[in-house]
């Protein structure tokens, strides 16, 4: 949607920021059809833009949009279902429908909302789709960003995104995916799908897997804004908390973790004055609330409950490794991955020392998951240096800059290769 | 980008120690706050004891000098804030606007500085930079 810069239209662009989510949310409640309930709210959209430089912005621009969009969804229901059925059929179909747009109280419609926010969360992270346009459709749906934004967010074209985004709504439409909160066991793995679309959103932000920039602290609001938003639609869930508080914490050291020209500053050489406080608080609170429901045993708390140590250590040198590495040890039991294995092996070297790190990261060398992981590399250069093998540290952070794709941490890797020279 | 929402209410600039908005207010700026809290914006909010409860620390001659409140010389003074997180001022106004105000209250909306804003002057001062510049890439781990 291209917008001028005249003032009504930015009010119009914040309005629709703020109030789009809940507008499909309650469309797609209408409408059984989340494609569909996303074009109607596009259209109420457009019709602010003709009308609102006209006649003003309207008092409640929020119940404007809300009304605009549902007369014309029962208008639709009302067409379609004349084509196809009874006149009985249709009469019931419509009360109905306008029973389920005239929720009894405020209160019962702000709830109501509510509930279709969180189905809307779960459809546009269903398994059906591909990683990527769960991705693209969740910022879409619920984050109110436009098809131009998220492509350049994720530096690709935005007839990419725009095509990607038209087959996610044509994949759940095929594949008749209900509007509904899954229930019973199929819960926990939905959610898990949610969850792991929101920290897939934030890591791209904090560390951008390509391009130019360390970081795109953009996308980890949009993320942080998601998931805060998730953990007040799902008040009960302890991993809900859990990622809110993993993000959170690792948001609160994005102005510390970057250099004056760009460059990447890792965690223990951090200026902790600069870690922002305001969100630390979030995170240790957030993880509180992950606690209290049972839920410190989760991944996302386990994750988070690591970031916290780092956290709440005033310096460098008073972070409490062997406790971070008991995390990590429950965190390869419940969900082993040859990535937590190899932080682990980083908490292991710094709890018990370099060689102890190095054999557990040298026995990752043969995992085929890791093949081509940056991360492995830099991880043996750094051990290797610190056990004052040079060369072998050399070519390892040599090896890394070669397989990483982001520039800033390429030349990160390599500025310590070069340092990799005998004393 | 983060805003701050200052809450300026007139009249508070004489209320008494100790003096409470009514409930019926309070009531309705709740149901605010929870709105800001479900849509994921809000960072933080407080609200204000009365400047007379409070006191101000002035360096006219580049010394500390405290006066006690009720300030005389003070127009407006602050109630309250919210700190907030959202895409733009203009996303900041329109949560401004939803606010149940009354006649007499008025938002201020001011945006939080971030590091990127600040020249490089001031960047370094702020960030340590000549030590940092000396540890930078000693360790690992992110």
């Amino acid at each position: 949607m291209a917008v001028t810069a005249t003032d009504t239209h930015r009010a119009i662009e914040a309005v629709w920021r703020i109030e789009s989510a809940r507008l499909i949310a309650s469309l797609a409640r209408i409408m059984r059809d989340v494609g569909r309930a996303e074009e109607l709210a596009q259209d109420a959209l457009v019709a602010a833009l003709e009308q609102w430089p006209v006649s003003g912005v309207p008092d409640n621009p929020a119940a404007w949009l809300m009304a605009t969009a549902k007369h014309r969804a029962i208008d639709q229901l009302r067409r379609r279902a004349l084509h196809a059925r009874k006149e009985e059929d249709l009469t019931r179909e419509i009360e109905e429908q306008l029973e389920a747009a005239a929720p009894a109280s405020v209160d019962d419609a702000e709830q109501e909302i509510g509930d279709d926010l969180l189905r809307l969360v779960f459809t546009a992270c269903h398994p059906v789709l591909a990683t990527d346009a769960r991705v693209a459709l969740t910022l879409r749906l619920l984050g109110g960003l436009t098809t131009a934004e998220i492509a350049r967010a994720f530096l690709v074209t935005e007839p990419t995104i725009a095509q990607r985004i038209v087959r996610a709504k044509r994949a759940l439409a095929d594949a008749r995916v209900p509007f509904e909160v899954p229930r019973g066991e199929e819960l926990a793995l939905r959610l898990a799908s949610v969850l792991e679309v929101i920290y897939l959103i934030f890591n791209e932000g904090y560390a951008a897997t390509a391009g130019d920039d360390w970081m795109r602290p953009g996308l980890c609001e949009d993320a942080l804004r998601l998931g805060r938003m998730l953990a007040e639609l799902a008040p009960g869930e302890p991993e809900v908390y859990g990622l809110v508080a993993l993000m959170e914490i690792q948001a609160s050291r994005s102005a510390a973790r970057v250099g004056l020209s760009g460059e990447p500053i890792l965690l223990l050489d951090q200026n902790r004055a600069r870690w922002d406080q305001l969100l630390i608080r979030r995170g240790l609170s957030a993880l509180a609330r992950a606690e209290a429901l049972d839920g410190a045993g989760g991944p996302y708390a386990l994750q988070a409950a690591i970031a916290a140590c780092h956290a709440r250590a005033r310096t460098a040198d008073e972070t409490d490794w062997p406790r971070i590495v008991g995390y990590y040890d429950r965190l390869a039991r419940l969900a082993p991955s040859p990535v937590v294995e190899l932080n682990r092996a980083v908490a292991v070297s710094m709890a018990f020392g370099p060689a102890t790190g190095l054999a557990l990261a040298d026995a990752l060398t043969s995992e085929p998951a890791l093949a081509g992981y940056h991360h492995l590399s830099a991880v043996r250069g750094d051990l290797l240096f610190k056990l004052e093998r040079l060369t072998e540290a050399r070519a390892e952070f040599e090896r890394a800059a070669a397989l990483t794709r982001n520039t800033r941490e390429r030349d990160l890797l390599l500025e310590r290769a070069s340092r990799c020279r005998p004393a | 980008m983060r805003f701050m929402m200052l809450m300026i209410p007139k009249g508070y600039e004489t209320a008494k120690p100790g003096e409470m908005p009514d409930a019926k207010a309070v009531e309705a700026m709740m149901k605010y706050n929870e709105s800001l809290q479900k849509a994921g914006v809000l960072l933080a909010l407080d609200g204000l004891h009365p400047p007379s409860m409070g006191a101000r620390v002035s360096f006219e001659g580049g010394k500390p000098r405290v006066t006690d409140g009720p300030f005389a010389e003070a127009k407006e003074v602050l109630g309250g804030y919210w700190m907030i997180q959202v895409k733009s001022r203009d996303e900041a106004i329109e949560w401004a606007k939803r606010c149940p105000g009354s006649p007499n209250e008025v938002i201020e909306i001011r945006q939080v500085q971030e590091m990127s804003d600040f020249p490089e002057d001031v960047k370094k001062a702020a960030a340590g930079f000549e030590a940092l510049q000396a540890k930078s890439g000693q360790r690992t781990g992110s």
